[in-house]
């Protein structure tokens, strides 16, 4: 892939407006996100990241608002519930929606990929929610998406759950290569996850940071944690407090 | 998923109360858990535990034992209700005479019609009033007002417009059939929750596929119930229509015996409307229990 192409803007979001009746949710939102760059939205409940979300995933039917927004045609959502559906089993939810002549295959090989080969004809209510949540990620990655939503994904998983599923996001996304939008309130998670961390605070863009984190093992620990006091900041959370906390 | 069978520690439920020393000796690693932990494991303590094949005649079983024994003590007067073996011998009688089987035969194919056209009219006005607003202007209220009109009263009517034949009775039957069935598939058509909407539209199904793929099948709980009443209605139904301008059924039987004072014949003829009854609507459950294998309920 050429240099150039790598630079290729896939979202483009221009002065995005959204309103629910009177309370302004986001004022005037301006967001590139270029082809295969993982972008994590991070913000305090309430600051408008899943409204824009919502807007990008063309969800958002109830809002009233303005602005321009452009996105790939092949886009999916991961949202923080699994939401299998429950009379599907899961190969049927992989595939579901899927528009493919070996489609059971590719989604054979999907559920293979996040750790659940061999469990194609399982219903949803047998799974933890761990492993409802891979079956999310299969429909998603499935479908080769160029663009990748996802909504705190992890949010109702437990602590080691989480950091699996991290490592596991990890490597796919290093696959697939879709440009990815995850939307979280946990630094950490964006930290280790994205390439670029952004956060909005009511409604604002108000930090939009390159996390680059170096190779060295030392650097990267410092340069994470220098990051962290910087976001937390960003998020109204006192700095000595994290010093304390570190 | 294909487990291999495990063995898995589960004491009988409720636990046996012997000694916890007693226990040990067969071999259960029983050391150090009291009696009262023993005695949760097995079962959901909310839960209803394993359901019995035929636990379902219970209740029957029981109904007919009280009313045998009544009958036999003459705590039941047979001038009040005939005993139960009267029911038998009569049935026989009737069986023989052949009356039994030909009133049987043409009630069932006038219920089964019902049964038919009103779950086919059921289906679609539920997805045409649930799944358009404008339907739902349309066909709703009046499906409301068609409920609150007593089907008796109705029947007058019915006469006029459509005569005394059998499409009269076969329609009476459909509309019975057809309330049930539009009431419970509208409201579980209504009530699919909007996270699968929204994940249908992320995956970008086209309409049809909707339908089939979110809509039907998260319907398919309420419709099924809405086919219970349904079937008994179609079964109830056939009492009132058969009393017009007919000389076979088996709500034309009850009522001939009811003119003759035949308790007997009557009786035969409630007894059957009691094992068909029972018996459509367990064949109905047992389709639940086929087609809703996806559902971890309370009574699993």
């Amino acid at each position: 892939m050429s240099g150039r192409e790598s630079d290729r803007i896939v979202v483009r979001v221009r002065n995005l407006e959204r309103r629910f009746t009177v309370k302004g949710v986001l004022q005037g939102v301006d967001l590139d996100i270029r082809k295969g760059e993982f972008v994590a939205l991070l913000g305090r409940s309430g600051s408008g990241k899943s409204t824009l979300l919502r807007a990008l995933a063309d969800l958002d039917h109830e809002a009233i608002g303005s602005g321009k927004i452009h996105v790939p045609e092949k886009l999916s959502v991961v949202f923080q519930d699994a939401r299998l559906l429950p009379w599907k089993r899961l190969i049927d939810n992989v595939i579901f929606g899927l528009d493919r002549p070996n489609a059971r295959e590719l989604a054979s090989r999907a559920l293979a990929d996040v750790g659940l080969a061999g469990r194609e004809r399982s219903w949803p209510y047998e799974l933890s929610g761990g492993e409802q949540q891979r079956v999310a990620l299969a429909r998603s990655l499935v479908r080769e998406p160029e663009l990748l939503l996802a909504d705190e994904p992890f949010g109702a998983l437990d602590a080691l759950t989480r950091i699996k599923m991290h490592e596991l996001v990890k490597r796919l996304v290093a696959v697939h290569n879709p440009a990815v939008l995850l939307v979280t309130h946990d630094v950490d998670e964006a930290i280790v996850l994205a390439d670029r961390v952004i956060v909005l605070d009511q409604g604002v863009i108000v930090a939009d940071i390159a996390t680059l984190l170096p190779e060295d093992p030392r650097l990267r620990i410092q340069r994470s944690s220098e990051l962290r006091r910087l976001l937390l900041g960003h998020l109204g959370v006192e700095t000595d407090e994290v010093a304390e906390a570190l | 998923m294909n487990a291999q069978p495990v063995a898995i520690f589960r004491p009988d439920f409720p636990a046996h109360r012997a000694p916890l020393k007693a226990s040990a000796s067969k071999g259960y690693p029983t050391a150090g858990i009291s009696d009262l932990e023993l005695l949760k494991r097995g079962t959901h303590r909310l839960g209803l535990g394993e359901s019995r094949s035929y636990g379902w005649l219970l209740g029957p079983l029981l109904l007919i034992i009280y009313w045998s024994i009544g009958s036999a003590t003459g705590f039941i007067d047979s001038r009040i209700l005939p005993a139960p073996w009267v029911a038998v011998t009569t049935g026989a009688e009737l069986i023989e005479e052949g009356r039994l089987q030909s009133n049987l035969a043409i009630s069932a194919l006038r219920a089964g019609q019902g049964l038919f056209f009103g779950v086919l009219a059921g289906v679609s006005v539920a997805l045409l009033s649930g799944l358009s607003l404008v339907g739902g202007y349309i066909f709703d209220s009046l499906i409301q007002i068609k409920r609150a009109v007593p089907s008796l009263a109705l029947i007058p009517f019915f006469i006029l417009w459509f005569g005394i034949g059998e499409f009269m009775k076969v329609t009476v039957i459909t509309l019975g059939v057809f309330i049930p069935i539009y009431i419970h598939t509208h409201n579980a058509l209504r009530g699919i929750d909007i996270k699968y909407v929204e994940l249908a539209e992320t995956v970008r199904i086209s309409y049809w596929q909707f339908i089939r793929h979110i809509v039907l099948p998260g319907a398919l709980p309420g419709f099924l119930l809405g086919l219970r009443f349904g079937a008994m209605g179609a079964w109830v139904g056939l009492v009132v229509v058969e009393q017009f301008n007919t000389t076979n059924g088996i709500g034309y039987m009850i009522n001939l015996a009811r003119n003759y004072a035949q308790s007997d014949v009557m009786l035969v003829g409630l007894v059957l409307y009691a094992v068909l009854g029972l018996a459509s609507d367990r064949f109905i459950r047992f389709l639940e229990t086929r087609t809703l294998v996806w559902r971890r309920t309370l009574a699993k």
